[in-house]
């Protein structure tokens, strides 16, 4: 294609965008409540993911020892856990490591309680992470059969409970955004087709005089990719911006139970791409789906 | 041979028989009438010419190439050696009469050197320099249909194809038309006029087809309009 050509479809889009003026605010803003959408539920998600893969990495499996077994007999414990398929590392815990973890977690006075007990009523015991945290059920129940483990302890249905609550919000989510891309590419197409309709008849005289179906279909496609462009704009800064702030405001909050948020950079940065090229994949969608009918003469 | 068509029938989706079986072909440079009663076929006749409309069955060969076997997207090439005007003009409200004849330059990419030259000339052709810079609707139905004319024949097409040019008009305006229509002949496209209008057939005597039901039912040189108005 001729530079000039070029020059012309863009002049000829932007022109159309313009005349068609409070049609291309319809599909923009269109774009601009999708993407806003898509991208508060691509947040939450990926926090969700976040939040999910923060526990799911801590999820262990407490494996405590028969406070008679004796020291000799440890690697011998160790090495039978280790043969457990799906085991990523066991670490031994004496008790009286065990015994500081445990002050530590009891805040002060409870703690001050328990230091004060000369006796550490804590067996000793094997920290057991797996491979993959949804497989702990089942390798803790193998773990509980090797000799001389008489507990195994993992928190079983707060476990459970987690991977159901973030298992199903993903599927949720993806769901949701799917289902408004779908939404937006068809009010797209609508709004596009009715701007189409009143230029029906310029398309059909360029046919006329031999104009090809590329030549006319250039204009359109770029107008599209403006109108993505242009709809993907506040989204991208109620992202950006909106989750500087709750990040701000939320981490506080949250550091005292240990869980975090994701950092802002470069997760909105990513998002803010993503949305871009969403925009602009919606606007040429429906643009081209709307043209196409017309190029039949 | 310019133009020929072979046994060509046309049925609408709805059924009507527009076209049953045309046998005619068009020599370089000639000036044919087609006439007949309303609803005749002579619109389908001609829209089958530029392909606006896919006959049934036959083929139709415009300089030997069959319309009838061209790929989707080698129509705007044989488009573009048949220019076509139209009874109802045909013309875009929102531009000037210069960028309206343009237009058919431009959509194939012709340099604006060229298309300003071009677009002047045929201008000239038709009168209608000084309105260059009007729009459609500052203009009389005789203007508007020379404008498109204009348009037509600014690519040089070797076929020029009317559908009732003189239609809408008074008939002093439709000579005017006509004077056109022959200055183009006279440089050497070939020009079809499907036509109602009995005093022009008559007078400016060529070669009449006269299609009657689908058919070609007469085809004589110098002939005559041959029915009642
Ligand atoms: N697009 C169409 N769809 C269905 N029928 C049509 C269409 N165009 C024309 N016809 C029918 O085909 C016949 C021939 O029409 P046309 O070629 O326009 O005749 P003319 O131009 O001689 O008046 C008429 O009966 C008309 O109603
Ligand atoms: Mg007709």
């Amino acid at each position: 294609m001729k530079s000039r050509t070029l020059k012309r479809h863009f002049r000829e889009s932007f022109k159309s965008l313009g005349r068609n003026g409070w049609m291309s605010f319809a599909s923009i803003a269109a774009v601009t409540v999708t993407l806003l959408l898509v991208g508060v539920f691509l947040v939450l998600l990926l926090n969700v993911n976040h939040l999910g893969s923060q526990i799911e990495g801590d999820v262990e499996i407490k494996a405590y020892i028969d406070q008679t077994t004796k020291t000799e007999q440890y690697n011998q414990i160790k090495a039978d856990i280790e043969k457990i398929p799906n085991v990523q590392s066991v670490t031994f815990q004496s008790k009286e490591e065990g015994l500081k973890e445990l002050i530590k977690s009891l805040g002060k006075e409870g703690g001050a309680y328990l230091s004060k007990q000369s006796e550490n009523p804590l067996p000793d015991r094997y920290i057991v992470k797996t491979k993959t945290p949804q497989d702990t059920g089942s390798v803790a129940s193998e773990i509980k059969k090797v000799t001389h483990i008489n507990k195994v302890n993992y928190g079983q249905e707060t476990v459970e409970r987690l991977f159901k609550f973030t298992s199903v919000s993903r599927t949720i989510g993806i769901v949701l955004i799917i289902g408004l891309l779908f939404t937006a590419m068809f009010l797209i197409s609508n709004t596009i087709k009715l701007t189409i309709v009143s230029r029906r008849k310029e398309i059909e005289i360029m046919k006329l005089v031999g104009a090809t179906n590329g030549f006319i279909r250039w204009p359109f496609f770029i107008e599209g990719i403006f109108m993505g462009i242009i709809g993907s704009l506040i989204p991208i800064l109620v992202v950006i911006f909106g989750y500087e702030l709750i990040h701000d405001q939320l981490s506080k909050k949250l550091d005292s139970v240990f869980i975090q948020l994701l950092p802002v950079y470069p997760m909105v940065l990513e998002l803010s791409l993503l949305l871009v090229v969403l925009g602009a994949l919606i606007g040429i969608w429906g643009s081209m789906t709307s043209v196409r009918k017309f190029l039949k003469v | 041979m310019l133009i020929e068509m072979k046994d060509v029938w046309k049925t609408y989706p709805n059924g009507v028989m527009a076209l049953n079986g045309i046998d005619t072909y068009i020599e370089k440079g000639e000036f044919v009438y087609v006439v007949g009663p309303s609803g005749a076929g002579k619109s389908t006749f001609i829209k089958c010419m530029y392909r606006e409309e896919k006959p049934t069955k036959g083929s139709i060969l415009i300089q030997g190439t069959d319309l009838a076997k061209l790929r989707e997207r080698n129509i705007p090439k044989v488009r573009r050696k048949i220019g076509v005007v139209f009874q109802d003009f045909k013309l875009l409200p929102k531009l000037t009469v210069f960028e309206n004849v343009a237009f058919a330059l431009e959509v194939i990419e012709e340099s604006p050197r060229t298309i300003r030259k071009r677009v002047n000339e045929v201008l000239d052709l038709v009168k209608l320099r000084d309105k260059a810079k009007s729009f459609p609707d500052e203009l009389s139905g005789g203007e508007q249909q020379r404008v498109s004319i204009a348009r037509s024949i600014v690519n040089r097409p070797p076929v020029v194809i009317a559908d009732e040019p003189t239609g809408n008009l008074d008939p002093e305006t439709a000579w005017g038309i006509m004077d056109i229509l022959q200055e183009i002949n006279d440089r050497g496209a070939t020009v079809v006029m499907a036509t109602h209008n009995k005093d022009i057939v008559n007078t400016r005597k060529k070669r009449v087809i006269a299609i009657e039901g689908g058919r070609i039912v007469r085809d004589e040189q110098k002939g005559e309009y041959g029915y009642e108005v």
